[in-house]
C-alpha cells in the first residue's frame, strides 16, 4: 500500500505526518518512508537513517559538435524549454533548462548533437531502525526536481506500507510524487493561505483519481472554513493536531510527535486504520 | 516601408510597453511586451512583438535569440539576467541596462552619449517573473 503525504501550501506539517505515521506503525508493518521532497528533504532529520547506498541521478543533455553543425536553427526551434539558442555563429545550450526530451538530437538534419549525461541530483537509501528510508536530493543550483522525484519512486515497495513524503504545491514535482499512491493524506492548517491551497491538492488529487482525507494541523489558529470546506466535499477529517508549544518544541529538536509525545501514536495507528478502511471500501466497490 | 543597410543604419532594440516612440522602457528584457527597433540617426522604428513574453522558462534567452535574429547592434532595457545576456554578447550585441523614461528620450541619451554598455547580467535569472514561489515550487511555501 502506498500512501503519499501532500499539503498544497508549504510548513502545514507533511514531514511531521509523514515520520510520525511511519514510526507509529513500524512495529506492526514493514514501513518504507520515500523523502520526495527532494528540494529540501528532511523526513531524514527525525528518522535519522543510517545511508547505505547513494545513486546519481543524470538527464541527458546536448553536446553540439561544431564540426558538424551548419547553425541552421532548428535545434533551438524545436526545443520546447529553450535551452538552445543559435545565434550568428554559436550554438549555446542552457543544460539547467533542458528537461531531456532529446528533441533536439533527434531532430538535427546533420546528426551534429549528441547526449551526454548531466548529473542534477541524488537518491540514497538506508534504514532507520526498522524502517527503509529512501531520500532524493537535488543539487544545489539545478531546477528541475521532477526527474530526482521519479527516481525515488522507482524503489517504492508494495511489500511494504510506503510512505511518500512530497513536496508542497501542485505542480510536476507534486504530481510525480503522489502519482500512483492508493490514499493522499493532505496536510493543511485552518488559514485562508491553508484553504486556498487546499483546494488546489484537493482538485489535483480528485483529478487523478486518487482518494483522500485530511489531517489539520495547528488547529486553533484561523477559523472554521477549513472543516466547512471539507464537510461540503466530503473530505474526512482523519486527525486534527492542535497548535501546541510542546509540539513545536520537539518538532525544533528533531523528534518525532509520535516518539516525543508517544500516545499520539495511537492516534496515528487509527489515522491508517481509517485509510484502510477507505481504501478497503474503495475497493470494493469498484 | 522602413529599409535598412548594414552600415548604413544602425539599429537599436528597446524593450517598450506600448508601440510608440512615447512608449515607456520597459524594465524587462526577456518578459516585456515588444521592442521597438529603431534608427537612432532618423527615429524610424519598427515594432517587434515579443514572444518570449509568454514563454514558461527561458523567455530571455528566446527573446534574445529573436533580437539577434534581427541584425540588432545594441540593446536597451532595464534589466538583463544572465542567460540573454549570453546570447546577445555572443551575438556580438552591445547591452544598455537601466534604461528608464520614454524610447525617444532613451534613444536621444544615446545619440549624445549619455549610455554606457553593461559587461554583464545586472540581475538573477527570474527577476523579471513577479512575486509569489520560486521555480516550479507550486504554491506558498511557507517561510
Amino acid at each position: 500500500m502506498i500512501i503519499s503525504v501532500a499539503s498544497g501550501k508549504g510548513g502545514t506539517g507533511k514531514t511531521m505526518v509523514s515520520t510520525s505515521l511511519a514510526a507509529s506503525i513500524k512495529n506492526n508493518y514493514n514501513v518504507q518512508l520515500l523523502d520526495a521532497d527532494v528540494e529540501e528533504p528532511n523526513s531524514h532529520i527525525f528518522l535519522k537513517p543510517v545511508f547505505e547506498t547513494s545513486h546519481a541521478v543524470s538527464i541527458n543533455v546536448p553536446v553540439v559538435n561544431e564540426d558538424r553543425c551548419n547553425h541552421c536553427g532548428k535545434c533551438a526551434e524545436v526545443c520546447a524549454f529553450n535551452a538552445i539558442a543559435v545565434v550568428k555563429d554559436f550554438v549555446l545550450t542552457f543544460p539547467e533548462l533542458c528537461h531531456g526530451c532529446g528533441a533536439c538530437s533527434y531532430l538535427c538534419p546533420r546528426r551534429a548533437i549528441n547526449e551526454a549525461p548531466n548529473q542534477i541530483g541524488t537518491v540514497e537509501t538506508g534504514k532507520a531502525g526498522s524502517i527503509s528510508f529512501v531520500q532524493g536530493k537535488l543539487d544545489i543550483g539545478q531546477t528541475m526536481p521532477t526527474p530526482v522525484v521519479r527516481k525515488v519512486k522507482e524503489l517504492t515497495s508494495r511489500e511494504h506500507i510506503a510512505i511518500i513524503d512530497a513536496s508542497p504545491g501542485t505542480s510536476c514535482p507534486v504530481i510525480a510524487a503522489i502519482k500512483d499512491s492508493d490514499f493522499c493524506l493532505l496536510v493543511t492548517e485552518p488559514t485562508p493561505f491553508g484553504l486556498n491551497d487546499l483546494k488546489l491538492a484537493v482538485e489535483t488529487v480528485k483529478q487523478m483519481g486518487i482518494p483522500c482525507g485530511l489531517i489539520l494541523n495547528r488547529a486553533g489558529v484561523g477559523d472554521s472554513r477549513v472543516e466547512e470546506y471539507c464537510q461540503k466535499e466530503s473530505i474526512p477529517i482523519l486527525l486534527t493536531i492542535p497548535l501546541d508549544l510542546n509540539i513545536a518544541r520537539l518538532y525544533s529538536k528533531g523528534t518525532t510527535l509520535a516518539e516525543g509525545l508517544p500516545q499520539w501514536q495511537e492516534n496515528f495507528k487509527e489515522v491508517f486504520r481509517k485509510i484502510r478502511e477507505i481504501t478497503g471500501e474503495r475497493n470494493s466497490s469498484t | 516601408m522602413l529599409i535598412m543597410f548594414k552600415g548604413a543604419n544602425m539599429k537599436i532594440a528597446i524593450s517598450a510597453s506600448s508601440p510608440s516612440l512615447d512608449s515607456e522602457v520597459n524594465p524587462r528584457f526577456g518578459r516585456c511586451d515588444m521592442f521597438i527597433i529603431a534608427d537612432p540617426k532618423s527615429m524610424d522604428f519598427e515594432v517587434v512583438d515579443n514572444a518570449g513574453e509568454l514563454a514558461g522558462g527561458g523567455a530571455g534567452i528566446s527573446t534574445a535569440q529573436m533580437i539577434a535574429q534581427k541584425n540588432v547592434e545594441v540593446v536597451i532595457t532595464g534589466n538583463c539576467g544572465p542567460n540573454a545576456h549570453r546570447v546577445l554578447s555572443s551575438a556580438g550585441i552591445e547591452i544598455i541596462t537601466g534604461a528608464e523614461g520614454t524610447v525617444r528620450q532613451v534613444i536621444e541619451d544615446y545619440n549624445n552619449g549619455k549610455l554606457s554598455s553593461s559587461s554583464g547580467p545586472n540581475v538573477s535569472d527570474h527577476f523579471g517573473m513577479g512575486g509569489g514561489g520560486g521555480h516550479c515550487r507550486g504554491k506558498g511555501k511557507a517561510n
